[in-house]
């Protein structure tokens, strides 16, 4: 187990849209993967090959470099039965774990709960972007929503900084016990402290961040950008969460998917790059992943709504390579033209769950899973 | 002119029957009478004057967003700013809570808009239309599986919530019961689902199917016979447990916030003679809204519970921007701003579960909390919007302002609320420190109008105006 300044830390890239496997992880090798896709397939020679079977699109370079490091599980045909091809649905189902009622607690926040139980550290979780995401959803667990690292607070677009000052001022011995009426006026007290406090703490870490890593100027690499400020701030903060999209590439599929390829690519490696290069990447881990693959063959312009995907696990303490099985693409052994899910995701957040954070899994991903063994 | 505690009750009744009211819809408003005000909000013309297709004209993705993500409530935003008949609206959301139905399943917005303009239609008549028409609506058959209910393979998805959340409450009807119930929807199902492409999506429409109707006897909550669907919900409506979890659910809605309902079975009414009463007028009038709603209106109980309520982010949204206007057309970024409301949490079209949102102090957290008071407070700071220019002119109008003066104005124009002695006093401390308010020409007016807002930001971020 880790000492606690150096308690592991968890940062989920959600791919939403549905990521198109076949095309990030392309069975290069094998002629049929030609033959189903004449408009999107990946010529051989431009794949950046993991093996003599399988390689990353050519977008990928920089996560090549990374799983030629060791620092990359690419875990195959991971999925659950029956998939429902709704974005909406599959999401909720990879967000709570409840693939067959309709759930409303997050895996994350039952994650965050085991995690500051008593709810000392208000920005233990951290979700970038304006609203929270159902995976960090847990009633009384305190979720910091930042759209905006630079101009995240409390009354943000008041112009004047002494103006501001002063309102918050007043705010805080507004929102004190002294004026408190009741129980629910002292929950809003409360609760009215803890943003306040929240936003005080995390506006701190633009400001003790040095950095020569210069990250690209678009919204995955800025969020990552943010995501490393926090860390390197070592506010506590052990679940970040954020996504990239839209991967939904239903029609004109390359270049668009091309372009989300080369901005995560480009995203992931510049972060890892900064926090090694302040002696803190030890302790991250990264989760990608999105709600579905795609259609094994394309649509003429692009691909429709899959079952299968790959999962990525980045960072230092990853034992790098390929996990799980390539999922059969022979036409007998697709459903309804996708290739079968043979890893269940919820055994790929038991891994993490288990032997990165060190908290029993059963309970949050409801039962046990095969875990493909990437800190081994 | 100040209000007087009528002008504070028009206030009231036009937060919770509505969205609020602007300083000058409540001086029309006064002029009326507090009943005369309760019948027109009960008779209200269809679509409440909002014409969809302005807002299809300008923006046309608009309709019918299909699964485009976070667009699918923006027609009906559309028509809560600008409604004129602002409880039909109100009690679409109502609905809508109760028979909450997202896109996290049905994958769909269109479906759900369906069910949704059904309520619009039907919202403020007869309970039992409500009830036939979720049961056959498109959206609420896929979202609860009635579609996979077979004579031999039960599916008791939709027969269990219908008594369990829509109707009864837990514990006033057996397992057997959800079993008979769920049998008599069988064949209730809507024309298939072409695939979604090549082809593009089409509507569903409802679709009764005999051979997948089983005929034979059920018992339901001592009847038995050949019931069909139309049949259990008589009999549903005939169980007192049903005006109760209405009125119950009213309560909560428009009068001040309850336990959560799940709770319901386990945790008595606070006010449990108000609830008594609801109950009667519902099942003497067979359960017409408008007569109960009327009654609940015109009654003590609903009249003292000023500020009982924590306001949902429809109250927050909906209510703020009627309030300083100004989004009123239907421009471009109405689709950006209509996603403000999920951002403080209640994502419309797209409920947490088919339990619907916790309500009261649960729609607050250390996000939400920031959300809203961030959008209160650049809302009411923007003397672009006319709502605040308003506020603006008529402080002005009132000459120079103490502190005191300066504060209860604020106060008055933003409710009137009440807040306690010890918030005033920090309020007029503050005011106090930039000294009286006096109105000068050009630059000094600016600087006037700088701290009149400066106080309308304090006001607006309190506890207190987390109520409405």
């Amino acid at each position: 187990m880790l000492s606690k300044d150096n308690s592991p830390v968890l940062v989920v890239l959600q791919m939403t849209g549905g990521n198109d496997y076949l095309n990030s992880v392309i069975p290069y090798n094998d002629p049929m993967y030609y033959d189903y896709r004449p408009t999107v397939g990946i010529a051989q020679e431009d794949v950046l090959p993991l093996d003599d079977q399988v390689g990353f699109h050519p977008e990928m370079a920089s996560l090549k470099n990374i799983f030629d490091a060791g620092d990359m599980a690419v875990i195959h045909g991971v999925g659950y039965e029956n998939s429902p091809r709704s974005h909406f649905r599959s999401m909720d189902i990879w967000h709570t774990c409840e693939p067959d009622t309709l759930g409303t607690e997050g895996w994350l926040g039952k994650v965050v709960r085991e995690i500051d139980p008593s709810k000392e550290n208000v920005v233990t979780a951290v979700s970038m972007g304006p609203s929270m995401f159902r995976a960090l959803s847990l009633p009384g667990v305190p979720v910091a929503c930042i759209p905006d690292l630079d101009n995240y607070g409390l009354m943000t677009n008041v112009s004047s900084y002494e103006q501001r000052e002063r309102i918050l001022e007043r705010y805080k011995r507004l929102y004190g016990p002294a004026v408190g009426t009741g129980p629910v006026m002292d929950f809003l007290g409360q609760t009215g402290i803890d943003a306040l406090a929240g936003s005080d703490i995390l506006k701190l870490a633009p400001q003790k961040y040095h950095s020569s890593v210069e990250y690209a100027d678009n919204t995955i690499s800025q969020k990552l950008r943010s995501v490393a400020q926090i860390h390197l701030a070592g506010l506590g903060t052990r679940v970040f969460y954020l996504d990239h999209g839209s991967f939904d590439s239903h029609s004109n599929q390359v270049g668009m998917h091309d372009k989300l390829l080369t901005s995560m690519s480009r995203a992931i490696q510049d972060f890892f790059e900064d926090l090694r290069a302040h002696n803190a990447a030890d302790n991250v881990i990264m989760l990608v992943f999105s709600e579905f693959g795609r259609r094994t063959y394309d649509n003429g312009s692009g691909t429709d709504h899959g079952a299968a995907g790959a999962t990525f696990v980045i960072g230092d303490a990853v034992t790098g390579g390929q996990y799980s099985e390539y999922p059969s693409i022979k036409p007998e052994d697709l459903q309804q033209g996708d290739p079968v899910p043979n890893i269940d995701f919820r055994g790929v957040y038991s891994t993490i769950i288990e032997d990165w954070l060190g908290i029993d899994p059963i309970p949050i991903v409801g039962g046990t899973f095969e875990k493909p063994a990437v800190f081994n | 002119m100040r209000q007087d505690s009528n002008g504070a009750l028009i206030a009231h009744l036009m937060r919770r029957a509505g969205f609020g009211a602007r300083r000058d819809e409540l001086e029309e408003h006064s002029t009326k009478g507090y009943e005369k005000i309760v019948e027109e909000l009960l008779d209200p013309e269809p679509d409440g004057g909002v014409d969809i297709h302005d807002l299809y004209r300008y923006q046309p993705w608009a309709w019918k967003p299909g699964t485009v993500y976070g667009m699918g409530h923006t027609p009906w935003v559309y028509r809560m700013l600008n409604t004129n008949a602002p409880l039909q609206e109100k009690m679409t959301v109502f609905w809508h809570g109760i028979f909450a139905t997202g896109v996290s399943k049905v994958d769909h917005y269109d479906e759900i808009t369906d069910m949704v303009d059904m309520f619009r239609e039907k919202g403020l008549g007869k309970f039992r239309e409500i009830v036939l028409g979720v049961a056959k609506n498109p959206a609420m058959i896929y979202w609860l599986d009635n579609n996979e209910n077979h004579p031999d393979r039960v599916n008791e998805n939709w027969g269990r919530e219908l008594l369990e959340l829509f109707t009864m409450g837990v514990s006033n009807y057996t397992e057997d019961d959800v079993r008979e119930c769920s049998r008599a929807f069988t064949g209730w199902s809507f024309a298939p689902k072409l695939p979604r492409f090549p082809i593009a999506r089409f509507d569903w429409e409802f679709e009764f199917r005999p051979n997948d109707h089983d005929y034979t006897d059920k018992s339901f909550l001592g009847h038995t016979g050949n019931l069909d669907g139309d049949e259990i919900i008589d009999i549903i409506l005939e169980q007192p447990a049903t005006a109760i979890f209405i009125a119950r659910h009213l309560y909560n809605f428009f009068v001040a916030d309850e336990a959560q309902v799940p709770a319901w079975s386990v945790t008595s009414p606070a006010d449990r003679a108000a609830i008594e009463d609801i109950t009667t007028v519902l099942y003497k009038s067979d359960y017409d809204l408008t007569a109960t709603l009327r009654f609940v209106f015109n009654s003590d109980f609903f009249k003292e519970a000023l500020y009982a309520k924590v306001k949902s982010p429809v109250d927050v949204f909906i209510g703020t921007l009627r309030f300083v206007g100004g989004s009123e057309f239907p421009g471009p970024g109405i689709g950006n701003l209509s996603r403000q409301v999920g951002y403080m949490g209640q994502e419309l079209l797209n409920p947490p579960s088919v339990e619907g949102w916790h309500t009261g102090a649960e729609w607050v957290n250390s996000g939400s909390i920031m959300s809203r008071t961030n959008f209160f407070t650049d809302m009411i700071s923007d003397t672009s919007r006319p709502g605040v220019e308003e506020i603006c002119n008529l402080l002005q109008e009132r000459g120079s302002l103490s502190p005191e003066e300066l504060v209860d104005g604020c106060l008055d124009m933003l409710g009137p609320l009440n807040v306690s002695k010890e918030t005033r006093d920090e309020l007029v401390e503050h005011a106090a420190s930039g000294g009286p308010v006096v109105w000068g020409q050009n630059g000094e007016r600016d600087i006037m109008v700088e701290r009149l807002t400066e106080m309308l930001q304090l006001i607006v971020a309190l506890r207190d105006y987390q109520f409405a």
